[in-house]
């Protein structure tokens, strides 16, 4: 009763969140300069008046900018997000469109990030001191302070143009007519670069944080009574040191998995990779307005979604929280 | 001998030594087969070339679609859509030819309906430049289906120069009447009457069409397939042709220090041919109203204190040569006699003194299209601080360089524009009066007006003969390089990359932006 009182609150503040969220960003995807129709008939070469006028028409920006944030929220809570004009295309099929490529890429690299992080993380605090130690501690270091960008084109400079071992560009094979397990092998190797080169930065934020939560914990009076009490130290070290220093790396993943879906714009990017970021970030250069705010909305709805879902796996993890 | 004769012996001569630009002995050859693979820079808006012509969609969309014309290297007309054509003698009224069993892609006969309707009405409509181009035409009429009529007001010089691909392109009538067209659902799936056909867009990803077996030219193209791949990062974008998933880079799409990089590797090859007709040229705004702008000699003095040279070869690696003056040494009645403004310091430091600059601080924009402009500006920065000039530079994106450009929000802003092949149609347009208006950043943003200027751009437009034209033409060069209105800079020749297994990519004046029809792969 008490979990479903505190589901029901934190839903209606989430859409209340939203709904300012969307306000907020209709307000300042305006305020930059220039607009989709400058931006069209900037590329076109030439333009005119009647070009200008016809544009602004067809895009409804010859209304004043009340009725625009008016008709756009009126959209927004009946779940429409518009119409792309330049991609002549409604933003949710866009965005949907754009969505699996995406939620696979930031997935993988989540899954590997927490893994790899998280196993690194307690092998460096079990092994506190040690060469292992260091070179986890090394290895993280460089992997946290190296810009994603770079990282990106050394991966496709090295694998891809040296070595050829695996692709470098896009989501798979074009024009391969591959099926089944063959695209899934194919897709697999795309994937490969990017989400590890993704995986990287919060892999090593991971295996730092676990590390420094478990040396921590390691030393409280429960850790020392349960050795005292003759339980195994491989038992010790899952049960009571690694699940209590798990709470830190749960926020934490929580954010990465809140930004899952705008958060790998770089990524994307240097890997042709087709997904929500490039999206975002192309519409925000051509002024795109209904399909940047269609996108900043999902993303917002995203972040509600997974800070709840964050919440829920705090009590999971340690059952002395209470959700009030 | 009569002109009439003359221009349809022109054609016919031109079309024996080429089929559609298929040189004869490659077809005899019989390379037929394989795929191109090519890189797209940025993704187009949309592919219906009678709605949107930017550089990418016309990339894609000009082996889609078709003009009645295209152009060789010197700006000839060729044969495409129509056959031949003759014009009275005055030159006010052109009839048109038009190639018989030509077919759209939905397998439709293309005939004169279809012209009449893609100039006079679609393209009225939706395309601002073939508005203006068509400010002369009176009337336009279909003979007999074959056969059509343009009637003008009056004479307009560069008349035969309006029916390339991208300035006039033949949209389909019968899918297109009586809808709205910016919103018609076969924009989508774009039809024409060209060499390849529109099969797949996967956005964010690539664009691919196949070639139409239906096409009017027989045995033509000569590839199965064309995919055009979105790269979206410059620096990936050289990774990918340098692992060999792309053959063919279109200029602009690396970096030049890249394609010098790239074109050295073994079977990479690089050519700036197929831009002669749209004739890229570059220089810098100077907002004309504002102080000490105003001034002739401010405006000299930059001209002096600019090292074109240094540009050419540093930030364009060689891709572009120093401008001498409005006209693009590719178009018609370019001339070199004229004002010269070499790198001079001194005269310009003198200039400055004599205009009365007091070391106010001026705002320019740099073009934001990636590192080789940026490195553009930063000389140009260079060359006028040592003069005495200060430079504030304004960082901007693509949206807000074309507000502040529209809203004539500028001192000093780096642009280029297309020629078009003839002054009256790419050239006029950045100086005269009549051009003056907020909204675009292709018209007259400088403000410059002089009205000997502006009748002789009329002059020149309105004249049939090209010896009269290119004396008018002369004169007008003569007083814009002693008033600088704006000050230029290089002529790009933007570079082709591609690999040398890829022949006859570029065939005309147009280049990859008119069809890779003649392209064959080894």
């Amino acid at each position: 009763m008490k979990r479903l009182q505190f589901m029901l609150t934190r839903v209606l503040q989430g859409l209340v969140a939203i709904v300012l969220i969307a306000t907020v960003n209709f307000m300042l995807v305006r305020a930059a300069p220039g607009d989709p129709v400058s931006v069209l008939a900037g590329e076109a070469g030439a333009s005119d008046a009647q070009f200008v006028a016809q544009l602004r028409t067809q895009f409804g920006l010859d209304q004043p900018i009340t009725t625009q944030l008016a008709t756009y929220l009126g959209k927004v809570v009946t779940l429409d997000l518009g119409f792309s004009y330049r991609q002549q295309q409604p933003v949710l099929k866009l965005i949907m469109d754009r969505l699996p490529a995406t939620l696979l890429l930031t997935g993988s690299a989540f899954a590997l990030s927490l893994l790899f992080g998280v196993t690194l993380g307690a092998l460096s605090a079990r092994r506190a001191g040690t060469w292992i130690d260091s070179a986890i501690t090394v290895v993280a270091l460089i992997f946290y302070a190296t810009p994603l960008y770079w990282l990106a084109l050394m991966a496709v400079l090295v694998f891809t143009v040296q070595l050829a071992w695996l692709p470098g560009f896009g989501f798979s094979t074009v024009g391969s007519g591959l099926t089944g397990l063959a695209l899934a092998w194919d897709i697999a190797q795309h994937l490969l670069l990017p989400a590890l080169t993704l995986a990287l930065f919060y892999m090593a934020v991971y295996a730092r944080m676990t590390r420094a939560a478990m040396l921590d914990v390691a030393q409280m009076d429960f850790v020392k009574t349960a050795r005292a009490k003759g339980v195994k130290p491989g038992r010790i070290l899952r049960a009571h040191v690694l699940r209590n220093a798990l709470l830190p790396v749960v926020t934490l993943a929580g954010i990465q998995a809140g930004g899952m879906i705008g958060g790998a714009v770089l990524t994307e990017t240097v890997f042709a990779w087709p997904g929500i970021g490039r999206l975002m970030f192309d519409a925000l250069l051509q002024r795109d307005y209904s399909l940047l705010l269609g996108s900043f909305l999902v993303t917002a709805a995203m972040a509600v979604l997974f800070n709840l879902i964050t919440d829920l796996v705090y009590t999971l993890v340690d059952p002395r929280i209470e959700l009030t | 001998m009569k002109r009439r004769n003359l221009i349809q012996l022109g054609a016919s001569a031109a079309a024996g030594l080429t089929l559609a630009g298929v040189p004869l002995h490659l077809l005899a050859a019989g390379r037929k087969g394989g795929v191109i693979n090519a890189v797209v820079q940025p993704e187009p808006p949309g592919l219906m070339m009678g709605i949107t012509q930017n550089g990418p969609t016309q990339l894609i969309a000009g082996n889609i679609y078709e003009g009645l014309l295209r152009y060789d290297e010197k700006i000839t007309p060729l044969p495409s859509l129509a056959t031949s054509w003759t014009s009275n003698k005055e030159g006010t009224v052109f009839t048109f030819k038009l190639k018989p069993g030509v077919l759209w892609h939905d397998g439709k006969p293309f005939t004169s309906a279809d012209v009449v309707f893609s100039a006079d009405v679609f393209l009225r409509k939706t395309h601002a430049r073939l508005r203006a181009n068509l400010a002369s035409v009176e009337s336009i009429k279909a003979i007999d289906p074959l056969t059509v009529e343009f009637k003008l007001k009056y004479p307009f010089g560069p008349f035969l120069g309006i029916f390339e691909v991208g300035s006039m392109p033949m949209i389909p009538k019968h899918l297109y009447e009586n809808t709205d067209f910016l919103t018609n659902p076969m924009n989508a799936t774009p039809i024409g009457t060209g060499p390849f056909k529109f099969k797949e867009w996967v956005k964010g990803s690539y664009i691919q069409l196949v070639a139409n077996d239906k096409y009017h030219v027989k045995d033509v193209p000569l590839v199965d397939s064309v995919y055009f791949h979105v790269i979206p990062d410059a620096a990936s974008r050289a990774a990918a042709f340098e692992s060999g998933k792309v053959d063919l880079v279109p200029g602009g799409a690396v970096e030049y220090f890249d394609v010098q990089r790239l074109a050295k590797l073994p079977g990479v090859s690089v050519t700036t041919k197929g831009w002669e007709f749209f004739a890229p040229h570059s220089w810098l705004w100077i907002n004309n109203r504002k102080a000490p702008m105003d001034n002739i000699k401010f405006r000299q003095a930059l001209m002096f204190a600019i090292d074109r040279e240094a540009i050419c070869k540093v930030a364009w690696q060689g891709f572009a040569k120093p401008a001498t003056g409005p006209f693009n040494s590719n178009i018609k009645f370019h001339s070199t006699d004229v004002a010269k403004y070499p790198r001079n310091v001194d005269a310009a430091k003198k200039l400055l003194a004599e205009a009365g600059y007091k070391g106010e601080t001026l705002r320019m924009l740099p073009l934001p299209y990636g590192e080789t402009w940026t490195r553009t500006a930063e000389i140009l920065r260079q060359n006028l601080l040592q003069a005495g000039v200060k430079i504030e530079m304004v960082a901007t994106d693509v949206a807000g360089w074309n507000q502040k450009l529209n809203e004539w929000d500028y001192d000093l802003a780096l642009t280029y524009v297309y020629q078009y092949g003839d002054p009256a149609l790419g050239v006029a347009r950045n100086y005269t009066t009549a051009n003056i208006a907020k909204g675009s950043p292709f018209n007259n943003v400088e403000g410059y007006s002089n009205p000997k200027v502006d009748e002789l751009f009329e002059a020149g437009a309105k004249e049939p003969d090209a010896e009269k034209r290119k004396a008018i033409y002369l004169q007008v060069q003569k007083i814009l390089l002693d008033e600088v209105p704006v000050a230029w800079l290089y002529e790009i020749n933007f570079p082709t990359l591609y690999r040398t297994k890829l022949s006859n990519i570029v065939s005309s004046g147009i280049g990859l932006n008119d069809s890779l029809s003649g392209a064959s792969i080894a």
